[in-house]
């Protein structure tokens, strides 16, 4: 719009100049000429009437204005009219030779006076003789000059010859000089002729106009506008066509104030329409239908995503929803096949308590074991689908991990036996004696690893490391750099060893192993030892501590293509593994996640035919206070009586002989290294000649690895030991021997070569170390066995030994049932039979350590009553706080007995419920031992039998 | 010849409880109950069972009442007393009659009368035909323990 009224704007301005332009050119064009015709008046009245005679004639007249036409260029001629009155026609038409005539070439008729032409330019020759006064216009016109004494004009009117329109000029001719300011009648009376000149408009515009640029582009009209009503027109069509919106007119003026006139100018077409408007309005359309379809296509794009983005929302909660009812139905039916399968098991026990023959008892046997590995499976499953559906919760309590390293390898020790290969563990002194975090899935990784392990591996060995990972990480950068230095003459020859510095030396997977990390890692340990005797955390957070437990085999490996699934569920290394060795994949995923929990990683390097070595991280806390809480810990029972003795020990392998050393340090023994039999002796032999300054004591034992004693075997050097017993010389130390297995024969050998009667079978745990120890040492037997009792219910038996223990159930049978299994783990129960009586019972002060609380009670239920519990509680509490109230001896300083809830729904049993009401935990109805020993190991420390 | 009988009967007793088991009418929970049972308390699955039994008759008793009621609509009080017999069959391992009061719950949660009667007279056959077989199991028991004690008559 604004570029149209632009281009408007500057085509009027375009207009109007041009217009202006013409305007000026024809009336400057006009003026000369009607100057010339007023030289020309002048010259006539001049040479005509002043000179006497007349110097001018028709002939000359004729010549000059001839010759001085380039001066009048609009003019199509010029003529001389004489003024005649009618009493001088005749005198004048004798003198001139014609008659005067009318314009019409006729005699002219009887007048007043006439103006006939006497002198004519050759071009008007024509209207020689013819009297102009009888023209209307040239009358008009003559009357009018003669009354002014000034050029005057006819209005347009079509001339003689041409056809053309055109005006006439007309200027008066008088004979006398006359005064600036004469009269109308003194002009009229002096006036003696009449100069005219015919003004062709059309072809004095035309030719203008043709001189002109742009001439066909602009319209030019010329019109006589004395009378305003109807304008006459001069030049141009009539009708005038062409762009009629835009005119303009100037005004002219020719010199004659009588007449007025006008010319007026149009754009000879239309307003051309502008293409770059035109373009642009196109660009802009187009720019706007783009961005239009872009802003139209952003917000169905955006809306698109929105959907997408709801479906895909929907689908997710879906899928989370479908998740969880996987593992819910998973657990729920793990759990549903769990409880027939008892049925079953328990009917096959009860089948082998009857008389069956041979096939009957190995059938039912084969049943047992698939039922029981079925079980085991299940568990595995409901453990997985709790992990996944996030029911898993790990718990935090204090317990010992070296003792359960000892229970893992107790569990595999036979079949490590039955194999002949070495099993060991070795944990490092940095790591706490106690650690707070999950005992059992710590237990059940490391189970499944040793397991693991143990099942592939046929010779060789399996070694169990726990150390602290910044340690491991330390020491092995500090390695790595010392390899750096040292070069690579070191590779040849570890290369070129045969026998590879491991535990049982075969090559292991994972180099780390090997005795020269294994040596720096101990090392390391021994010199800052009597630094850390107790241990101090440096990390930054002195809570937790990172351990890294490393699990190595010499077994057959994983196969390469297989490493990449080993964490993935029901995933083996081949169909044929399951086949050669059973099991069904599940226990390392679940071990992976359980890692995971722990806040660690779980890792693995694996060599076909070499072995495997599984790593994983774990997060736990430690005790802060270690020493005092040390004796809550159930599992601890490491007698003391072997503190301060001396040990020495032959092995020529040095990593074995680290582990041998860990668990002899574990009993408090110090322990002297002998790379073989000899040089014990020597040792022992040195010390009796010239007693040693430093080591003044005698060793206790002396510790044979069996590999180490059948090697030297000539005879030779038992015979010493004999020699030494007969001798009687002086108080000789035992002689054990260690080894994985042994058959009949080796031992008879071995008795008769000296050794002591007892042989310490690897795997060794420190319970049995302790008990061989005592037994060949003659020590107090302080029941040898109780230890590996003590695992099981008489665990419980302790735990809740001599405990009150209130059960609270509205069901006669259910109480009766759950009084009967606490009372035979030892505990005295009471009864109640409501939330009710259970408060009464429990108003204080009562004698309670624990009370098992129904959930589902008519009245009251088992919220609601331990809610009251509580609320009773503390406001005994604040008055015991306050000193209100004081209970003898003032040892009673917190009210607050737990409360366990009693619910038969496991999987939904919702723990968070239970707390919120100040529930202590829960337990499942009916009672697993398990299960009872798990809650309740956190209220009450054992009592050692 | 008595120290035979006392296995035969032995044999009897694990039989029946292997047929008890596989009717699905006890399940692994009586074991459980079983093991409980030492010298300290002798008589313990036998005094469990007869609680339970007279628990069990109380509350059919008042099951049969609730619902035989021409005005009756506590569904309310039929579930508190379901849940009571779910929990002690539960406890004792009652299996099938645990089942049936689960189903006998679900209809009365419904307000379903005629399948609130149908399960009670289902529960009532299955709570006769446990109480016989246990009576029967405990005969035999008796007869064992019996018969063991006339063989070892002083065994501790």
């Amino acid at each position: 719009m604004h570029l149209t009224t632009d281009n408007m704007v500057r085509r009027k301005e375009v207009l109007e100049s041009s217009c202006e332009q013409r305007a000026r050119m024809l009336q400057d064009q006009f003026s000369v000429s009607v100057n010339h015709v007023h030289a020309l008046a002048i010259l006539v009245s001049t040479f005509h009437y002043y000179k006497n005679p007349s110097a001018i004639d028709q002939e000359t007249f004729a010549e000059y204005t001839a010759r001085t036409a380039f001066e009048r260029p609009l003019l199509s001629g010029v003529a001389y009219a004489q003024r005649v009155v009618h009493s001088e026609r005749e005198k004048f038409e004798k003198q001139q030779g014609w008659t005067i005539k009318t314009m019409e070439k006729e005699p002219s008729p009887v007048r007043d006076e006439y103006a006939p032409v006497i002198f004519s330019q050759e071009t008007v020759s024509h209207i020689e003789s013819l009297d102009m006064m009888s023209g209307e216009e040239d009358r008009e016109n003559i009357l009018r000059a003669r009354a002014t004494g000034k050029a005057v004009l006819t209005r347009p009117f079509s001339l003689l010859k041409s056809h053309h329109l055109g005006v006439v000029l007309t200027f008066p001719v008088y004979r006398t000089n006359l005064p600036p300011h004469a009269t109308a009648e003194e002009r009229i009376e002096a006036t003696t002729g009449y100069l005219g000149g015919a003004f062709d408009v059309e072809s004095l515009v035309e030719n203008l106009l043709g001189q002109l640029a742009g001439k066909q582009a602009i319209l030019v009209n010329v019109y006589d506008v004395t009378n305003s009503s109807d304008h006459l027109i001069m030049y141009g069509p009539r009708y005038p066509d062409g762009d009629m919106s835009l005119a303009h007119e100037s005004k002219l003026d020719f010199g004659d104030p009588f007449r007025k006139h006008l010319m007026i100018c149009r754009y000879h077409q239309k307003a051309p329409t502008s293409w770059t408007a035109l373009t642009t309005a196109f660009l802009w359309f187009v720019i706007g239908v783009l961005v239009g379809y872009i802003f139209y296509g952003a917000v169905m794009h955006i809306l698109k995503v929105e959907d997408d983005f709801h479906e895909m929302q929907e689908l997710k909660v879906r899928a989370e929803a479908a998740d969880v009812a996987k593992s819910q139905f998973l657990a729920t039916v793990s759990h549903e096949i769990r409880t027939p399968m008892n049925g079953v098991l328990g009917m096959l026990g009860l089948l082998l308590d009857t008389d069956l023959d041979s096939t009957q008892r190995d059938y039912a046997q084969t049943a047992q074991a698939c039922g029981n590995a079925l079980i085991a499976l299940i568990n595995e499953v409901l453990d997985r689908a709790k992990i996944e559906a996030g029911k898993l919760e790990l718990e935090a309590v204090p317990f010992d991990l070296r003792s359960i390293l000892d229970d893992v390898l107790s569990l595999f020790s036979g079949k490590s036996r039955q194999k002949g290969t070495e099993l060991a563990a070795f944990v490092s002194d940095k790591v706490p004696k106690v650690l707070i975090g999950d005992p059992g899935r710590f237990r059940q990784i490391i189970t499944n690893l040793v397991g693991n392990a143990v099942k592939f591996t046929e010779q060789g060995h399996i070694f169990v490391q726990v150390h602290l990972a910044e340690h491991t990480k330390s020491v092995m950068a500090a390695k790595a750099n010392a390899c750096l230095k040292r070069g690579s003459d070191e590779v040849e020859v570890i290369a070129s060893q045969t026998q590879f510095n491991t535990l049982s030396g075969f090559q292991a997977a994972d180099d780390q192993n090997s005795w020269e990390n294994f040596k720096l890692l101990i090392a390391d340990e021994e010199f800052c030892s009597d630094a850390s005797d107790n241990w101090i955390p440096t990390g930054e957070d002195s809570e937790s501590v990172t351990l890294m437990v490393s699990v190595e085999d010499t077994g057959i490996g994983i196969p390469f293509q297989a490493q990449d699934r080993v964490f993935m569920p029901f995933m083996q290394a081949d169909s044929s593994t399951s086949r050669n060795y059973g099991g069904t994949g599940i226990g390392l995923s679940i071990s992976k996640c359980l890692v995971e929990l722990m806040g660690g990683k779980i890792n693995f390097i694996s060599r076909p035919k070499l072995g495997s070595t599984f790593t994983f991280t774990a997060v736990l806390r430690c005790q802060k206070n270690a020493s005092s809480d040390l004796k809550k810990s159930p599992l601890e029972a490491i007698p003391t009586g072997f503190n301060g003795m001396k040990a020495i020990l032959v092995d020529g392998k040095p990593v074995r002989a680290a582990v041998t050393k860990y668990h002899l340090k574990r009993l408090g023994i110090i322990v002297e290294d002998a790379s073989s039999i000899k040089m014990a002796i020597g040792a022992l032999c040195g010390q009796n000649g010239h007693l040693r300054s430093g080591n003044g004591k005698r060793p206790d034992m002396i510790l044979v690895e069996k590999d180490s004693w059948i090697s030297s075997e000539d005879g030779v050097l038992p015979i010493r030991f004999i020699d030494w017993k007969q001798n009687g010389c002086m108080l000789l130390p035992k002689v054990i021997l260690l080894a994985t297995s042994i058959s009949t024969t080796e031992s008879d050998k071995a008795k008769a070569a000296g050794f002591a009667n007892t042989v310490i079978m690897k795997p060794l745990r420190v319970s049995m170390l302790a008990a061989c120890l005592q037994e060949v040492l003659g020590m107090g037997k302080r029941r040898p066995q109780g230890k590996e009792m003590m695992k099981g219910s008489a665990l419980h038996h302790s735990l809740l030994h001599g405990k009150n223990i209130l059960v609270v159930d509205d069901n006669m049978v259910n109480r009766k049932v759950a009084a009967r299994v606490l009372e035979k783990f030892g505990a005295n129960v009471e009864c109640a039979d409501s939330g009710k009586a259970a408060l009464m019972l429990l108003s204080l002060p009562h004698k309670f350590d624990a009370c098992f609380m129904d959930i589902q009670m008519p009245e009251m239920d088992g919220f609601e009553a331990t809610r009251q519990i509580r609320l009773m509680e503390r406001k005994e509490n604040e008055k015991i706080k306050t000193r209100e109230v004081t209970y003898e001896g003032g040892s009673k300083t917190e009210w607050h007995v737990p409360i366990l809830a009693m619910t038969a729904d496991v999987i939904h049993a919702t723990y968070e419920e239970c707390v919120k009401c100040g529930m202590d935990g829960y337990v499942s109805k009916p009672f697993e031992e398990e299960n009872l020993y798990q809650a309740v190991s956190k209220f009450f420390e054992s009592k050692p039998i | 010849m008595l120290g035979l009988g006392a296995d035969r009967l032995r044999a009897d007793m694990n039989r029946l409880l292997a047929l008890l088991f596989h009717q699905g009418v006890l399940d692994e929970q009586f074991l459980q109950l079983q093991q409980l049972q030492d010298e300290t308390s002798p008589n313990f699955v036998y005094e469990v069972v007869t609680i339970f039994f007279n628990e069990s008759e109380k509350l059919l008793r008042n099951l049969r009442e609730l619902l035989l009621d021409k005005e009756f609509s506590d569904y309310k009080k039929i579930g508190i007393h379901l849940n009571q017999f779910m929990g002690s069959s539960s406890s004792i391992g009652a299996k099938r009659v645990r089942n049936v009061c689960v189903a006998f719950r679900a209809a009365s949660e419904q307000n379903n009368r005629a399948g609130c009667l149908r399960a009670l007279e289902l529960l009532e056959h299955e709570y006769c035909y446990l109480k016989n077989k246990l009576h029967e199991l405990f005969q035999i028991e008796q007869q064992r323990a019996m018969a063991a004690a006339v063989r070892y008559p002083i065994q501790d």
